[in-house]
């Protein structure tokens, strides 16, 4: 190793996320967050619901980040952020990022309201929802975010949920906002250029970034990225762009699709899947992704 | 300047001249014209603020303070069921110390469907660490928004200014509207306490344990307690500018009476055209119109209520299972103290039944007529 | 920059040096997630291929560069095992913490 030899790093070397956070081993929110503020920088503001993130944060008198935060109720994610645009403007602070940084509960359940509202008055804010499919912060209970047949404290095997992942992109796309993005944690760059993108446009922006959880998803730490890389790679989570709610541009093309299995078996969530299930699932993956590929072929 | 406007447009001006900055609103009957107005106001250039059409009550309130955490002075308007859908949110103020300005017109709650005036909506927030103040006058309810904002801003305590549905909110009354000028002398700017500023980034909110919790909450109590001489002081100097004094309470001929009424909202002016009618038949009779409701004024009622030898409470509201709001504060109030004048509770106009100076009279004769209440809640106008 | 500064627990000792509204007044720099690890990720720089990876996955920040290498700040490492597992040329081997 030649020392004149430098080390490549594909994003800013700033870090707007501390360590000694309260994030578990292995966090997919702590790198969608990290990624994001890379890409947004300090002249942002976060409205942060109630989610892990609200906790991850660290308690008062403390916080991990080096951008301004509002914790704010489990429903007020887009409410507070609205707001908080608008006093910024009035007070001349007009510079600033305004980001939503939401669970998949906090914006597919409870906070979805707030969040058509904003997205229909277009106010000028940037919503994330870092999605890892269930109340996590609260200790694994489902969410509509949750993907069928997955264990949670209240689908157990038994009891498991029936209905599928509500699909929060396709309601944004109705609301026909300026610019809405998915990503995944295992493709930062993809993420930070959308994110840069994102950041010069006016109006509401939208973002989907899954990111894994060992601890709901009963998986080990060490293979969070590994599994957001094969949810993209498997179709289940497709990486893709939407302005106005029509032009649609697909991220991440896929060569060979790979089937979900090895995804699965990764995961004590989908343990108690029977073949018939898994077949299931992947016929419904196949289903979905014959659809993106057509958006993407603008039909 | 003086005109002639309904009680909801006199909110308007206040948050006009005021000087909001940012509005966040949801429409309920009755209170839609406040919005109506500030709306055109906005529109048209004479108040420079963002109105934000939020999609519900809950949602208003979050961005009330989500905008004044930003740094911006912030207004909003609502009743009976909005406020109740706020009710989180008017938490979530107070504990975050958020100097909103909220106008309520006091209004039924639900089921079934009431749009006329009662109190159990504010009421029902009592708790919540927000100062309440109940008007009497359209006049009132202008003057009130403006020193609303400037105790609220002293003390980072959120305030609501209260009306009854109809009766005021509805009513047209002459209101004198003070100069821009003026206001902005008595108004400076909002100051916040911290601010979303990016020089100075800060976690507002985060989870804070039982080794702090307390302090912060002992603090906004404290707070609370200096209230009552800066709304005085405020009083005061309002009066000084534009020659009208607002007290925190208002008494009328008690120095001498032996029955006080204590009222609030329109009945409290109701109470008062009684009192005089009463007086006149040599009846020793007299009204205490309490303004702010929270904080509660101890001192002065507690000194106002001394020379009376009955009390009768009049409620626009209830507690169910207990008595009267107003009533079950002046007990605590006086309790151990006036001599153990007795407290005859009466509860009158739910739903927005009518108190006239009849229902007046009625409550005045039943008390001279018996030296303790019969039963801890005295029903007015009750079909049985 | 967070990382370089000195952070302590703040801890009140009367509620007047208590701000009125609950916000930060220090980072999380106290709070050494070190002592989260059973396992510790060890970087074989001879095989290294900086390639930044490792640098780019950590979730809790605690991977940075030094004179053109990956260099673990164990005092944050939580042992998450995401650096091992990504790195293209098996150069992190994570072993059993020593204590």
């Amino acid at each position: 190793m030649s020392q004149e030899k430098k080390m490549k790093l594909s994003l800013p070397v700033e870090e707007y996320v501390g360590p000694g956070n309260l994030a578990c081993q292995g966090c997919g929110a702590n790198l969608a967050l990290r990624y994001t503020l890379k890409a947004l920088g300090p002249k942002t503001v976060l409205c942060i619901p109630a989610c892990c993130w609200a906790v991850i944060d660290g308690p008062f008198p403390h916080s991990c980040l080096s951008v301004s935060i509002y914790h704010c109720a489990f429903e007020t994610a887009a409410s507070t952020a609205t707001g908080v645009k608008a006093g910024l403007d009035m007070v001349g602070e007009t510079e600033m990022n305004v980001v939503s940084w939401a669970g998949d509960g906090g914006t597919l359940d409870i906070g979805i309201q707030a969040l058509s509202g904003a997205a229909e008055r277009n106010d000028d804010i940037i919503y994330v929802c870092y999605d890892n499919e269930a109340y996590m912060n609260t200790g694994i209970q489902r969410s509509s975010g949750t993907p069928k047949g997955a264990w949670t404290t209240t689908t157990p095997v038994k009891f498991p949920k029936e209905q599928p992942k509500k699909d929060i992109d396709a309601i944004m796309a109705a609301h026909r906002i300026p610019y809405q993005a998915t990503a995944s944690i295992a493709y930062p760059e993809d993420l930070y250029r959308k994110m840069v993108k994102a950041k010069s446009i006016k109006g509401t922006r939208f973002f989907h970034i899954f990111a894994p959880c060992p601890t709901g998803w009963k998986s080990r730490p060490e293979d969070a990225v590994k599994l957001a890389r094969m949810a993209v790679q498997n179709g289940l989570f497709p990486v893709y762009e939407i302005e106005h709610g029509e032009k649609f541009t697909l991220n991440i093309k896929l060569q060979n699709k790979k089937p979900v299995d090895d995804y699965l078996k990764l995961q004590g969530r989908f343990r108690h899947l029977k073949p018939a299930d898994i077949q299931a699932l992947q016929a419904e993956v196949d289903r979905e992704w014959e659809r993106v590929l057509k958006k993407a072929r603008g039909c | 300047m003086k005109k002639v406007i309904m009680g909801n447009h006199a909110l308007s001006f206040g948050a006009m001249l005021g000087r909001t900055q940012v509005i966040a609103a949801y429409p309920i009957t009755p209170q839609t014209q406040v919005v109506e107005l500030l709306s055109e106001m906005c529109a048209d250039g004479s108040l420079k603020a963002k109105f934000i059409k939020v999609e519900s009550e809950h949602s208003a309130m979050a961005a009330c303070i989500g905008a004044s955490v930003a740094g911006a002075r912030t207004f909003t308007a609502t009743s009976a069921q909005g406020l109740a859908l706020m009710h989180e949110m008017i938490h979530w103020a107070s504990g975050g110390r958020h100097p909103v300005v909220l106008g309520n017109i006091n209004r039924a709650m639900a089921p079934g469907w009431s749009i006329w005036a009662d109190q159990n909506d504010s009421l029902s927030e009592r708790d919540t660490g927000w100062m309440q103040f109940y008007c009497s006058s359209n006049q009132e309810v202008l003057d009130t928004t403006l020193q609303a904002f400037k105790v609220s801003e002293a003390l980072y305590i959120p305030s609501m200014v209260i009306l009854d549905a109809f009766a005021l909110s509805h009513t047209y009354e002459v209101v004198d509207v003070p100069d821009q000028d003026k206001v902005d002398e008595f108004l400076p700017p909002f100051k916040p306490y911290a601010r979303i500023d990016p020089a100075t980034p800060r976690a507002f909110n985060g989870l804070t344990g039982p080794e702090n919790y307390m302090e912060l909450r002992y603090k906004l109590q404290k707070d609370m307690e200096r209230v009552p001489d800066l709304v005085e002081s405020t009083g005061r100097e309002y009066e000084k500018m534009f020659g009208r004094y607002l007290g925190a309470v208002d008494p009328y001929r008690c120095e001498d009476a032996e029955t006080i009424l204590v009222t609030s909202g329109t009945a409290g002016y109701t109470a008062h055209v009684a009192v005089e009618e009463m007086r006149k038949e040599g009846r020793p009779v007299g009204n205490l119109r309490i303004r702010m409701f929270r904080p509660f004024p101890f001192a002065l009622v507690r000194d106002i209520l001394a020379p009376a030898k009955k009390i009768a409470v009049v409620d626009r509201n209830i507690s169910y299972g207990h008595h009267g709001m107003f009533a079950q504060e002046v007990k605590s109030a006086i309790y151990g103290r006036n001599g153990g004048a007795p407290v005859f509770g009466f509860i009158a106009g739910l739903g927005g039944r009518d108190i006239t100076p009849v229902s007046f009279r009625e409550m005045v004769e039943y008390t001279a007529a018996h030296d303790r209440p019969e039963e801890d809640i005295l029903w007015i106008g009750v079909k049985r | 920059m967070p990382k370089k500064k000195e952070a302590a627990k703040i801890v009140f000792e009367s509620e007047k040096d208590v701000p009125i509204m609950p916000m930060s007044l220090g980072s999380m720099l106290f709070n050494k997630t070190g002592s989260w690890r059973n396992i510790r990720p060890e970087i074989r720089t001879a095989d290294c291929i900086q390639c930044g990876i490792c640098w780019k996955f950590c979730p809790d920040m605690s991977i940075e560069v030094e004179n053109e290498f990956p260099v673990v700040d164990y005092d944050f490492c939580k042992g998450c095992g995401i650096c091992a597992e990504e790195c293209p040329t098996k150069c992190i081997d994570m072993v059993e913490e020593r204590k």
